[in-house]
């Protein structure tokens, strides 16, 4: 089933001499369960397709669908729900509330949905011992190192019934092994039936998706075809 | 990769049979890089001749022979383990070769040719992800192999990304034309290509 479709996404910026195609006419799907990273230059319209995928900016043409609902056809209340319980973000600097413990700033968008504080803070528990920060429950962010900030993050997007995870650069500020817990963090999310969509320059971290979209000027211009098995590299016997 | 060298570290750890070290050979490099049995025994061969390591002196020619490694053995792995390879001059890259000359034929759009061999390099990448991810969490020398491998073709990848976005910008703003010829070529030019 597919919790991400774009179709036609189009998003201009600016007009006349200063205008930037930010995307022009992107088709993406992206279904239950399903990695897609989406690698280009900056400037290539990356963060837009996250914006729009996120309905936190609206497309000039094209249709969003999330979870099976056309984004263009709800209200801006309903818009700003399905948000809250479908969509869960990721970004660089992790962007926690300071003067919140690790499991309030991941039980707040359940609170803040209506969801009562105690059935908030049980489901902000075990997204936190999903990643492996159960002990770290009651400490501040400042407290925190880069990479259990970045999980605790993680925590929040895939806390309570979300469906779709976005994130924009997720391990830009994190060194190499703390890159790689976070993606397996969201890869372990995806086989628990999450979709995610990763926007990122850097193939390490690209790698870790099903599928791989390249976007050039605002259009997709390639993606990675369906691979072959990892035992086709051991099997011939690569020599690095 | 010098199997000479794999083998006198095999065999600092104690004696082995040739059997033995062509298995372990190959368990601890993540079974990335198979080697023949005959590879073990020519190299074992030639370890002896050069005095690096010595046979049980059973006679026996087969796989239950014994090796173990001498002093001059264990002084010539350690001085290899401290050598850095030889990375001074640029590799002839055959990659870098495609790219450079995808500039000057008509007709052909260097910027596809660079997707090309990206896509292809980060198919790569996931296919030694998937085996980081469910083979080698139990494995250290296979993760290790396997962060190579994904390092390694980071770099080239990037630099495909620096290619291309340094065609994208020579493209909006053209250089003035090239320096007279007489001009002497950049040292690093004539030394390009002269490894290998």
């Amino acid at each position: 089933m597919s919790i991400l479709e774009l179709r036609g996404v189009a998003k201009t910026y600016g007009d006349g001499a200063a205008e930037v195609h930010a995307l022009d006419g992107v088709d993406l799907t992206v279904t239950a369960g399903q990695m897609v990273a989406v690698m280009g230059p900056s400037g290539s319209g990356k963060s837009t397709l996250l914006t729009i995928a996120g309905s936190l900016e609206e497309p000039d043409r094209g249709e969003v669908l999330v979870a099976g609902m056309a984004l263009r056809e709800l209200s801006r209340n309903a818009r700003a729900r399905l948000r809250r319980r479908t969509v869960g973000y990721v970004f660089q600097d992790f962007n926690l509330l300071p003067g919140l413990t690790a499991a309030e700033n991941v039980a707040l968008p359940l609170e803040l949905d209506g969801v009562p504080g105690r059935t908030a803070r049980g489901a902000a528990l075990r997204a936190l011992e999903e990643v492996g920060l159960s002990a770290r429950a009651p400490h501040f962010p400042d407290q925190l190192s880069g990479g259990e900030r970045q999980r605790v993050a993680i925590a929040r997007a895939v806390a309570g019934e979300r469906r779709l995870l976005l994130a924009d650069e997720p391990s830009g500020a994190l060194d190499s092994g703390n890159a790689e817990a976070v993606m397996r963090l969201i890869h372990s999310a995806c086989k628990r039936g999450v979709a995610a969509v990763v926007v990122t320059h850097d193939a390490q971290l690209a790698s870790w998706a099903d599928r791989v979209v390249f976007l050039r000027d605002g259009k997709i211009v390639d993606q990675t075809m369906p691979m072959a098995g990892p035992e086709s590299l051991l099997s011939q016997g690569q020599t690095p | 990769m010098s199997v000479r060298h794999a083998l006198l570290a095999l065999l600092s750890e104690g004696p082995k049979y040739g059997l033995q070290l062509r298995e372990e050979f190959e368990a601890r490099t993540g079974e990335v890089w198979p080697l023949n049995v005959g590879q073990v025994y020519t190299t074992l061969q030639r370890l002896e001749r050069d005095g690096l390591v010595e046979s049980d002196g059973s006679g026996d020619e087969g796989p239950q022979k014994g090796f173990q490694i001498t002093g001059a053995g264990s002084a010539e792995l350690a001085g290899w383990l401290h050598t850095p390879p030889d990375l001074s001059s640029p590799p002839r890259d055959e990659l870098v070769m495609k790219v450079l000359v995808a500039t000057q034929v008509p007709g052909v759009d260097v910027r596809e040719v660079i997707q090309a061999h990206r896509r292809y390099l980060v198919q790569l990448m996931q296919q030694w992800t998937r085996i980081k991810e469910e083979e080698a969490g139990d494995d250290l020398n296979l993760a290790l192999v396997v962060d190579a491998e994904l390092f390694r073709l980071d770099a080239v990848v990037r630099w495909l990304d620096a290619a291309d976005g340094r065609l994208k910008r020579a493209a909006a703003d053209p250089a003035p034309v090239a320096a007279p010829a007489a001009a002497p070529l950049p040292r690093v030019r004539r030394r390009a290509g002269s490894r290998r």
